[in-house]
């Protein structure tokens, strides 16, 4: 007689509950050494309940499934030549940013969740945490595949790995992630897998993938699909943990809080590069950056918010600076990599009278008085034939990396700054968010890589910026970076377009 | 708590001390209410240096691309140090009027707003 086949519930039962052993003879405090320190307190893992009870053969299944479709697709593109069917070769710079600061952040997602997939003792969290370090590895390879096409016709993509570690706008995505996967397991685990993917990722595959389609970059949309199918499991898994955490010991909720306003004021911190993005990279826009807040933060955010409040959780701390901050961050954020054209990898350039018009529209209270007259300036200064970039090194915040470019928001035409002094060292913040963050773990940041201070020591190269830029970045200097007006990817582009 | 980890009493290492700097400090340069420049400026000076030579040098380096710049009138200019009203002496060095490694320096112009009186 034929053995009898398990059912899905008996395959999961088996591979999470009876793969694992008990320890008889050593020690499970040495064996699972992260699982303490950190404060939480788990009195039995065998509630945990996985939400989607996935086992290897079907993970398998699933996933060479999506991988068929999406490298038919791929090659598709590639054959007919689909990056000429993106609608402005400013657009690619978005794709520049993509693979230069987010597709390195799925592979630190994906050494992070291996780490976490191995610190659990509760066997179903650990399975869990290792199908999604799986994920996020094949995120990575898809994103590096599908934008190497791009890289054949455009500059800027062709070092985009080395960059990850050096360039200094990097060094905001590099950090949040090197900050997490410092942290202990549980920690981590509501830093990514909730703050930042149930949280905050919508913001990023919804809507910037909405504006690869209404771009014309259906390689950027099957990539975006194709990683959304699992994003959704992502987010289910980090919803799990917390609820977990919270239902397990009534002492883990003030440190679950405190992890939520760290990783939600970073987290929003980071998406300042999307916010900038869909306001001023996609020649086609798809909905303002505040109104992407609102309707995935506010409104999405708020309902999760509601239900976490029978545990006694609360909204993020600053939550409400932030909805004020929806007003300005992708202005104040483009002007920024506008005046450091010179030193970005990828190009900028000031926005059509039409794209103005369609900024004053969508933020009727903010744009005109705060940001339209920064472009009436640069319009000024180019027309003189002098195109603004700004002189020297900017100061940059402790905690996000980010220059202290956002503003008081009772006053947004003066810069943020904060300051506290450490064991008689001065150290300066963009906001309280970040000053904050350093109180509450000061021998952590003062580790900071802060690259204008690396500069200044002699470690990144140099003197001169350029040397900087070509020697330690790796970029080409006056090619991949500067204004798209002129830039080799303007001309080829005209002259694939037959554009005089 | 300074910071939470699995060998208790971790120390982190100081990453910008200012014997790092080959003999130089940070001293950080902000116009208020001047958004052209995104943020604050970094500069690496040594503690000896008079304010005359950030007067002559740096603050040209850092600002003389706003079209308000040679408008400025010094007389009027209100600065801060650390957040404490400061006046800085020409002929002393940064050192020994207080501007130590990473320190702020920020002034206001009360005649001029920015491009347009906006804030720019």
């Amino acid at each position: 007689m034929a053995a009898k086949k398990l059912n899905i519930k008996d395959k999961y039962r088996l591979l999470t509950r009876d793969l694992d052993w008990d320890f008889s003879y050593e020690d499970p405090k040495k064996a699972f050494p992260y699982e303490e320190f950190e404060g939480i307190k788990i009195t039995d893992w065998n509630k945990w309940e996985d939400p989607f009870r996935l086992t290897m053969d079907s993970y398998w299944k699933y996933q060479a499934e999506k991988e068929k479709k999406l490298y038919a697709i791929l090659d598709a593109f590639s054959q007919n030549n689909g990056h000429l069917n993106v609608v402005d070769p400013r657009y690619v710079n978005a794709v520049k940013i993509f693979l230069t600061g987010v597709s390195p952040l799925e592979y630190q997602a994906y050494q992070g969740f291996a780490h976490v997939g191995r610190q659990f003792s509760g066997v179903g969290a650990r399975v869990a945490c290792q199908m999604q370090s799986l994920d996020e590895l094949r995120h990575v390879q898809t994103q590096i595949h599908a934008m190497s096409h791009y890289n054949k016709f455009f500059d800027g993509f062709q070092e985009f790995s080395h960059m990850h570690d050096r360039v200094w706008y990097l060094s905001v995505p590099r950090s949040f992630f090197t900050d997490a996967r410092s942290a202990g397991p549980f920690e981590f685990m509501i830093a990514i897998g909730f703050s930042f993917e149930y949280v905050l990722t919508n913001l990023l595959f919804v809507p910037f993938m909405s504006g690869a389609a209404h771009n014309g970059d259906m390689a950027t949309v099957t990539f975006g699909f194709s990683a959304q199918s699992d994003e959704a499991r992502h987010m289910t898994l980090g919803l799990e943990v917390i609820k977990f955490l919270l239902e397990q010991h009534e002492d883990n909720v003030p440190i679950v809080q405190k992890w939520i306003d760290k990783w939600f004021w970073r987290g929003t911190r980071l998406l300042t590069i999307v916010a900038m993005m869909m306001d001023y990279m996609l020649p086609n826009k798809v909905m303002s950056w505040k109104e992407a807040w609102e309707v995935y933060f506010e409104e999405a955010g708020g309902a999760l918010f509601k239900d976490l409040a029978r545990y006694g959780i609360t909204m993020p701390k600053y939550a409400d600076v932030i909805e004020k901050e929806k007003e300005h961050i992708s202005h104040q954020a483009w002007w920024t990599f506008y005046t450091h054209g010179h030193a970005a990898g990828f190009h900028t350039w000031i926005p059509s009278d039409q794209e103005l018009d369609w900024l004053s529209e969508k933020y009727p209270d903010t744009f005109d008085k705060y940001y339209r007259p920064m472009w009436e300036l640069a319009k000024e200064q180019e027309a003189k034939g002098e195109r603004f970039y700004t002189s020297g090194l900017p100061q940059l915040c402790q905690t996000c990396q980010i220059p202290m470019l956002f503003t008081e928001m009772d006053n947004p035409n003066q810069n943020s700054m904060r300051d506290t002094v450490y064991q008689g060292e001065r150290y300066h913040f963009c906001s309280d968010g970040c000053c904050d963050i350093f109180k509450e773990e000061p021998e952590k940041y003062v580790q900071a890589w802060l690259p204008v201070h690396q500069i200044f020591q002699g470690n990144c190269g140099g003197p001169e910026v350029g040397d900087i830029l070509s020697d330690f970045y790796r970029m080409n200097v006056g090619v991949d970076n500067m204004d798209i007006k002129g830039s080799p990817d303007e001309q080829r582009w005209n002259k694939w377009k037959g554009v005089a | 708590m300074p910071v939470f980890a699995l060998k208790p009493g971790y120390q982190g290492e100081r990453m910008d001390r200012v014997e790092n700097f080959g003999g130089n400090q940070i001293v950080y340069f902000g116009w208020d209410e001047h958004r052209m420049f995104c943020a604050a400026k970094a500069f690496p000076l040594p503690p000896s240096m008079p304010f005359s030579a950030v007067m002559d040098q740096i603050l040209p380096e850092a600002f003389s691309q706003h079209p308000e710049f040679s408008q400025i009138n010094w007389d009027t200019v209100e600065w801060m140090l650390n957040n404490e009203p400061f006046k800085p002496q020409l002929n002393v060095s940064l050192e020994a009027q207080g501007v130590d490694h990473k320190s702020m320096i920020r002034f206001k112009t009360p005649e001029l707003k920015g491009y347009n009186g906006l804030g720019v």
